[in-house]
């Protein structure tokens, strides 16, 4: 077991692709049965692999439906995945924010639906590179929400989703986010893994009665979602949607043990993965792209002499609070490096908000240096992240806080304004 | 056109059952229930927010006595897409099993089809997905209270039009035909046998049908419950609702419209308007223009009707 993900890209097996088509091998691994698309920068390379796969015959029985917006893209896939078929799409920025209705309706219905997303910058203006503003602005859709930092990790991350997503005792939605060029259209060797691994991993197709909650069978007429008065059970379902959330963390790190048994690939514990933490005096919590970077420039620091470490966050949804406070424990400063904005909140940053808001009350816990970088594709180079890293030493070491502090937010990497 | 007795007897059962929360005399209920008694038990309907999504019951209640799914305002079209999607994908892994003998039907009022759902719509007409489309047109947003929808006709009182409406009504049917979809049919709640035809055939027909239904709004339109059909039957007869059908692009007006080629043959139009209090105030200008509109709608059809001779048929 190798602790590196970066370490698996040296095997005969592999094919080297763009992370958007690892996402669309992925689909066709887990046999999806329904694919709904409307195409968007930087996600479009998965809806035309996934077009190309389908017309030339090798995902058979498969029904691509090449939809006319973003918004019947979820509409027609939540008809689809309802009348019990395992279903897939991919989107990007401003598809995912008018897909926005439908991805509420898709929890409401908790649909075991899994959706790629190569983030990008909201706009305006207009911005078609990496950020992860786009999914973390659907924190509370009810939504699972994974990153991925690797090629590999796309492909995988798909799979293990289907594994949770379809769990009887889940049955939610996930995002699976990946920096939209960075990742979707570089390219770097994938393991795509033998059909029949795949199968025994993964849970069956649904049968033909569909999913145990919702069908669409006239021979079991259902009604579904019709008006609910206040004294009715809206408020139940709303916990039993939270309820899901809190039991997938279980169930996520279950499929990600499995995951590692049978394909030998190891991600942490499935909610987070830590890099060299356990001697480190200060590490950072990151995600997506920057994370496999960022695994070099804690290398180097260390190589300076300096005790850094990382912790990779590979969900967001559910959060993986108890894991982040452990952490925090271990550590004295951990920087949260956000490549995405909360306006207005209490950091600036949609996951330093989170951690922060996880340790308000643990006693003993990290002091955390939020950070933001990366916007809108903005380039974060590696001698930048060490030097994130040898900041977080200082400010460990000496009190000294970095520059560009601004409230309360390490804004890294902002252009000189004369 | 099928008798009544047969189509009594071949359609027994009910899929819109009594008991649910419709309005005295409405239209829509009318509309459903007919449309399933033609349309049978291997249906599965979507239904965009609309009086639709009230009338069923509130939860736990339910009229409906099959597949029925409520769905998001814009979304109609596109899901009724997926379903139909779906059942291709388990007719592939269930073959045999009666998948593909599965309708997937989008039924929805006026503003979810041509206003708030038009795109959905329209993409799914281009797409020719495999399902039929129903527009319920009662001419305005009436689950939210009477505001005006592109489907409002000229001239008539909403909660948005207190003067009247100053734009005609939009001819969806029209738009609909021009996506070269296989069939587009125009029913009125006061010819159910008529209706039941037009389900029957869009049944049998692979691709996208578009079947668009007049159902009168006693609340909305101002009439008593009990006229809805004489309603329904006057707007035919005064030729403001004509009934026909497009099918592979070949028009045929249907029996209850087809004499009033004649202009002599319509009942007046004031005759369908005096009857509801939404035309009450209607200016003068406003009747001209409405009478203007109706002519031209009609001059038009012939001028379609006669073109279409040539056609290759």
């Amino acid at each position: 077991m190798v602790e590196n993900t970066k370490d698996f890209i040296q095997n005969e097996e592999n094919i080297i692709i763009k992370g958007n088509v690892a996402a669309a091998y992925a689909a066709k691994s887990a046999r999806v049965q329904v694919i709904s698309a409307y195409p968007i920068t930087p996600q479009t390379t998965v809806v035309e692999k996934l077009s190309e796969f389908v017309d030339n015959g090798l995902m058979p029985g498969t029904q691509y439906i090449k939809v006319e917006s973003e918004h019947s893209v979820l509409a027609s896939i939540i008809g689809a995945s309802q009348a019990g078929t395992r279903t897939f799409t991919a989107t990007s920025g401003q598809g995912l924010f008018y897909m926005h209705e439908m991805v509420h309706w898709a929890t409401g219905t908790r649909l075991p639906i899994v959706m790629a997303i190569a983030s990008r910058g909201p706009a305006p203006p207009w911005n078609i590179w990496a950020d992860f503003t786009d999914v973390l602005s659907q924190r509370d859709t009810g939504w699972m929400t994974a990153f991925a930092s690797s090629h590999q990790e796309i492909y995988d991350e798909i799979l293990m989703s289907y594994k949770v997503c379809e769990d009887p005792e889940i049955l939610l939605p996930k995002f699976v986010a990946y920096g939209g060029f960075i990742l979707s259209h570089t390219s770097k060797p994938v393991i795509v893994e033998d059909q029949d691994k795949v199968d025994s991993y993964l849970p069956p197709l649904p049968d033909e009665k569909g999913w145990p909650h919702i069908w669409v069978d006239p021979k079991r007429p259902m009604m579904f979602g019709n008006l609910i008065m206040p004294s009715g059970f809206y408020q139940e379902f709303r916990l039993k949607i939270h309820d899901a959330h809190m039991n997938a963390k279980a169930k996520i790190i279950e499929a990600t043990k499995e995951f590692s048994k049978i394909f030998g690939r190891n991600y942490g514990n499935g909610l987070v993965q830590e890099y060299k933490m356990s001697d480190s005096d200060v590490g950072v919590i990151i995600y997506g792209d920057l994370a496999l970077q960022m695994e070099d420039a804690v290398d180097q620091v260390r190589d300076e002499g300096y005790k850094v470490g990382m912790v990779k966050l590979r969900h967001f949804r559910p959060f993986p609070t108890e894991d982040i406070i452990n952490i925090s424990k271990k550590v004295s400063l951990l920087g949260v490096v956000d490549r995405a904005t909360a306006f207005g909140s209490l950091t600036g940053g949609p996951v330093s908000c989170e951690v922060k808001s996880a340790l308000h009350d643990v006693e003993g816990s990290a002091v955390i240096l939020p950070i933001i970088n990366g916007l809108g594709g903005r380039e974060v180079t590696l001698e930048q992240q060490k030097e994130q890293l040898r900041t977080l030493v200082i400010l460990n070491e000496t009190g000294e806080a970095p520059e560009h502090i601004i409230h309360g937010t390490y804004w890294d990497g902002l252009l000189e304004v004369k | 056109m099928t008798k009544l007795k047969e189509a009594l007897e071949s359609c027994q059962e009910e899929f819109f059952l009594p008991g649910n929360s419709c309005c005295a005399g409405c239209g829509l209920e009318i509309a459903l229930r007919w449309a399933m008694k033609a349309l049978g038990p291997n249906t599965a309907l979507v239904t965009p927010a609309s009086c639709l999504n009230v009338v069923v019951g509130l939860w736990p209640k339910t009229a409906p006595n099959f597949p029925f799914t409520n769905m998001a305002f814009a979304a109609g079209a596109a899901a009724a897409t997926g379903m139909s999607a779906a059942f291709k994908a388990k007719a592939y892994r269930f073959p045999g099993k009666g998948w593909d003998k599965m309708t997937a039907i989008t039924f929805a009022g006026d503003g979810g089809t041509a206003d708030i759902g038009i795109q959905g719509l329209s993409g799914a007409a281009e797409r020719n997905s495999d399902q039929i489309y129903v527009c319920y047109d009662n001419e305005a947003y009436m689950n939210t209270g009477i505001q005006r929808s592109s489907s409002t006709p000229h001239g008539a009182w909403t909660s948005t039009t207190t003067k009247g409406k100053d734009r005609f009504k939009k001819n969806l049917p029209a738009i609909m035909a021009a996506h070269d979809i296989p069939y587009v049919a125009t029913c009125s709640i006061s010819e159910p046998l008529d209706l039941f035809d037009k389900f029957k055939k869009a049944k049998s027909i692979e691709g996208c049908k578009y079947i668009h239904i007049l159902a009168p709004c006693a609340p909305g339109w101002g009439f008593g419950s009990d006229e809805t059909i004489d309603v329904a039957r006057l707007a035919v007869k005064s030729g403001s609702w004509i009934l026909y059908e497009i099918e592979n692009g070949i028009m045929t007006l249907s029996r209850a419209s087809k004499p009033l080629l004649d202009p002599s043959k319509r009942v007046p139009l004031i005759d369908y308007l005096s009857k509801q209090k939404r035309f009450a105030n209607i200016s003068e200008k406003d009747l001209i223009e409405l009478q203007e509109y109706l002519d031209h709608t009609w001059k038009r059809i012939e001028v379609d009707l006669s073109c279409q001779d040539n056609y290759p048929k």
